[in-house]
């Protein structure tokens, strides 16, 4: 996995047919060239595999490259260079909206090291299955009270309450740990040039752990949004 | 290079703006109008748009339509409370097409938009002096995909080539970015004639981005003015026992009305609204602004929540936005100018016109797409969601609201069953979770595939939204490489084929036009050499023989005849032989002229 940039076969221009020494666009004729297919998101914006990111550089190195891509720029060239500018402009968008987000950047990185290419399932934390088995109970039986204010249904409402905040918190605290992760797995990537022993097993560790919280996030999340929906459509 | 005009396509207006150096400017008809009333009427002869269509919504009320573009790539059901007073009557093409019934003539939305924007086409080039053919069309930024679909069919039918579909808010934020040089955090509350936006965009050194948008495809002064209305009608029932609910010509009169007094109660406390009712009988109302705002309060409240999405899906607060920007007749109204004030807590600006700071915004762009300005950029956003049908109906979104465009989404799909040859993918448009709740845009149909068992076929789908917002699909099958072929049926609005039966049937139009306006300068020429024949007939009747006068006489009746019949090269043709048979009596005439006219004088005093 070292090293990519180098072990990219060079390619030739599509216009003039020589080899292509520029990143994006063709040394001698200046023409615009697709992105290398293999370029992860990292690699489009000219950036490490790191987690931790500046977002006024990114912001800066987006717009920069966005003055390039853009179709606007291209709207009197042929249509081979306004496909390749679509192509480019909606990777670098779609890299951008990625990067730019911690959950769907750490997501993403993810499914990069492991090589899979569908989105991390949601799972529900071990230790909180049986609390949320019992909440979610709570929520279909003050669904099933009805409209009409009762003394049940507002002690169910009350209940909700609580443990919305309760799971809120939780979900707060399974995204700081994930964060906190960040700058390990940076320390790390730094350090692999160096290919220590046990690096591989560390990596791997360090990436299951992020992947445990960033499912567990994910649940609980869609969990609170079950519940804001219930307490808000059945609300007097 | 001949220049690329900016066109706001508005519901109640439309404009048109070219980059004049360094400066855009709307383009203002000979009496210095820049409005053109978006409005289409028809008489036996010909089209008629704009200012002249707009006087005859009450005169000709069944042949004469306005805000069409609520109707745009929109299916016969989307349209029910919004359009209950239409004078027109609305039917189905096709599911998913209106078409509006105007006397003879049955016409698709996106036709009818031709008409004004070739109106407008034709001042620019009057007013350029150079044939226009490459225009940006402004859309509300929360129009789906086909609505701009729509658009851009329009544009086509029109013989524009429309190189971009911008939103109207941003276009607006343009226009300020490049004259009043604003930077920061921008919203941009749009309330037009229609529809309703926000956006809200950051503007950094020339970079527009916008970072989300919102809004109500079915909101706009059009819904004030028929609250307004009903109001009216019913006080006109209560007062003079009459239901006027029926009578086209009236409701007109009565829309026409009560717009008017809107639009004085944004500078006035009070005025009357005063309408003529066929019986004679007068109805006369004073209305304060505060009963007009508290008849509509509503309908404006309903801008408060896009507003806040909007905001949050930006991650920002009120108090993150530097400026906002009002666009869109509505935002005059004291009433929406207080609504933003509570929104944003602070006073918005409008310091360009907002009837044409769209306008002047779709010039901009121009300008940006003709590599006039390069320092400026404009990265726009998808309003809704996009995503494809599910096991179970569910919706699985590929492509989340408010992502930048253009943007693109990969996604593989297999078969089902063995020897399977073709792969149906059914794609939507919207932020519900079951795909029934949301607005279908297009089935694709992958053909012609290799019979294989099932799962075994990889291929790989590209959907890829434009920087115009609109979806194109490419697919390839990755076992061999291959493009493969895709069959495209949308949902909403025209095919392909359509549009191109369309542009070829407007060309006919645009004949039959020009016969009707021949005829009428036929008609027009031969009324006037008739009358000075009979005329000079009168005058020079003893300075002919009578074979000569029942010679002419024979001429005229048979131009008589001619002028009945529409033939304007037959009307010519009687003009250019009446022309010849008198040019005898004329002669005559003139010599005689000349003898009563030196009879009297000195031959000193002639020249």
């Amino acid at each position: 996995m070292l090293g990519e940039k180098d072990s990219f076969a060079k390619s030739l221009c599509w216009n003039c047919h020589s080899e292509v020494g520029g990143e994006y666009f063709c040394d001698r004729c200046i023409k615009i060239q697709p992105a290398p297919s293999q370029f992860d998101y990292f690699q489009r914006f000219g950036l490490p595999r790191h987690l931790t990111i500046d977002l006024q550089d990114l912001e800066r190195r987006f717009h920069e490259l966005s003055r390039k891509f853009h179709p606007d720029f291209f709207q009197r060239g042929s249509d081979q260079e306004k496909a390749i500018s679509l192509e480019n402009s909606a990777l670098l968008n779609t890299a951008y909206r990625t990067l730019r987000d911690p959950i769907l950047r750490v997501g993403y990185l993810i499914c990069l090291e492991e090589g899979a290419v569908k989105d991390i399932p949601a799972k529900a934390p071990p230790d909180l299955l049986e609390e949320i088995l019992e909440l979610q109970e709570t929520l279909e039986e003050y669904k099933q009270v009805g409209e009409t204010a009762s003394k049940k249904r507002t002690d169910l409402r009350k209940v909700l309450l609580a443990e919305q905040e309760r799971i809120g918190s939780k979900e707060m605290v399974f995204e700081k740990e994930l964060f906190s992760l960040f700058e390990e797995w940076d320390r790390m990537q730094d350090q692999r040039l160096l290919e220590k022993d046990g690096q591989q097993a560390h990596r791997r560790s360090l990436l299951q752990r992020m992947k445990d919280l960033l499912s567990a996030r994910t649940y609980l999340r869609t969990v609170l949004q079950d519940m804001n929906e219930g307490l808000r459509e059945h609300h007097p | 290079m001949s220049t690329i005009v900016g066109i706001d396509l508005g519901t109640t207006n439309s404009l048109v703006a070219y980059m004049d150096g360094k400066e855009p400017k709307v383009i203002a008809d000979r009496e210095g109008r820049t409005l053109v009333p978006s409005v289409i009427s028809v008489d036996d002869q010909s089209w008629i748009v704009g200012e002249q269509a707009r006087q005859r919504l009450i005169t000709h009320p069944k042949t004469t339509v306005y805000s069409v573009k609520r109707l745009m790539g929109k299916g016969l059901a989307d349209v029910g409370e919004e359009c209950k007073y239409f004078p027109v009557f609305l039917s189905e093409k096709q599911p998913g097409v209106i078409q509006v019934e105007m006397g003879k003539y049955r016409l698709t939305p996106p036709e009818l938009s031709a008409l004004i924007l070739k109106e407008v086409k034709q001042r620019a080039e009057e007013f350029l002096g150079s044939a226009v053919t490459q225009a940006v069309v402004t859309v509300p930024a929360y129009f789906n995909d086909s609505q701009r679909q729509a658009t851009k069919d329009a544009g086509r039918i029109a013989g524009l080539d429309v190189l971009r579909i911008v939103n109207e808010p941003t276009a607006a934020c343009l226009a300020y970015g490049l004259q009043k040089k604003k930077q920061g955090v921008i919203a941009v509350y749009d309330l037009g004639g229609g529809t309703f936006d926000i956006s809200i965009l950051k503007v950094k050194e020339g970079i527009f981005e916008v970072l989300s948008t919102n809004g109500n495809t079915h909101l706009g002064g059009d819904d004030l003015d028929q609250r307004l209305m009903e109001w009216v009608l019913r006080e006109i029932e209560q007062e003079f026992g009459l239901d006027l609910q029926k009578n086209a010509e009236s409701i007109q009169q009565i829309r026409l009305e009560v717009e008017k007094a809107k639009r004085r109660l944004s500078g006035e406390d009070l005025t009357e609204i005063v309408i003529p009712i066929k019986t004679g009988a007068v109805y006369r109302r004073p209305l304060k602004r505060v009963e007009l705002e508290s008849l509509v309060n509503d309908l404006i409240d309903l801008t408060i929540g896009p507003c806040r999405q909007a905001l949050g899906d930006a991650h920002l607060s009120p108090q993150d936005i530097d400026e906002v920007v009002l666009v869109g007749g509505s935002t005059r109204m004291p009433l929406v100018r207080r609504t933003v004030q509570e929104i944003f807590h602070q006073e918005p600006h409008c310091e360009i016109n907002p009837d044409e700071v769209v306008a002047l915004g779709a010039a901009v762009q121009a300008d940006i797409l003709a590599g006039g300005i390069q320092n400026m950029l404009l990265l726009d956003v998808t309003p809704l969601s996009l995503g494809i049908e599910t096991m179970g109906g569910g919706m699985s979104v590929l492509i989340p609201r408010n992502s930048t465009l253009p943007t693109n989404a990969k996604e593989l799909f297999t078969t089902f069953a063995d020897g399977q040859r073709s792969v149906d993918i059914h794609v939507y448009q919207g932020e519900r979770e079951l795909v029934k709740d949301n607005r279908s845009l297009s089935k694709f149909q992958f053909r012609d595939l290799d019979p294989l068992p099932a799962g075994m076929p990889r291929i790989e789908v590209n959907f890829t939204i434009d920087a115009n917002g609109i979806l194109q699909v490419g697919a390839k099958d990755l076992r061999s490489g291959k493009e493969q072929s895709v069959e495209v049926k949308p949902s909403y609005g025209l095919s392909d084929e359509d549009v191109t039966r369309m542009i070829e049937e407007s060309f006919t139009f645009a004949k039959s036009d020009m016969d009707a306006r021949s005829l009428i300068e036929a008609r027009n020429e031969a009324a006037t050499i008739l009358r000075h024949t009979e005329r000079a007939l009168k005058q020079g009747e003893p300075l002919i023989e009578p074979e000569e006068r029942n010679r002419i006489q024979e001429q005229i009746t048979a131009l008589k005849k001619a002028m009945e019949g529409d033939n304007h090269r037959l009307i010519r043709e009687w003009i250019d032989q009446l022309d010849k048979a008198t040019i005898h009596l004329a002669e005559r005439l003139m010599d005689s002229t000349l003898q009563i006219g030196l009879k009297d004088k000195k031959l000193s005093e002639l020249p």
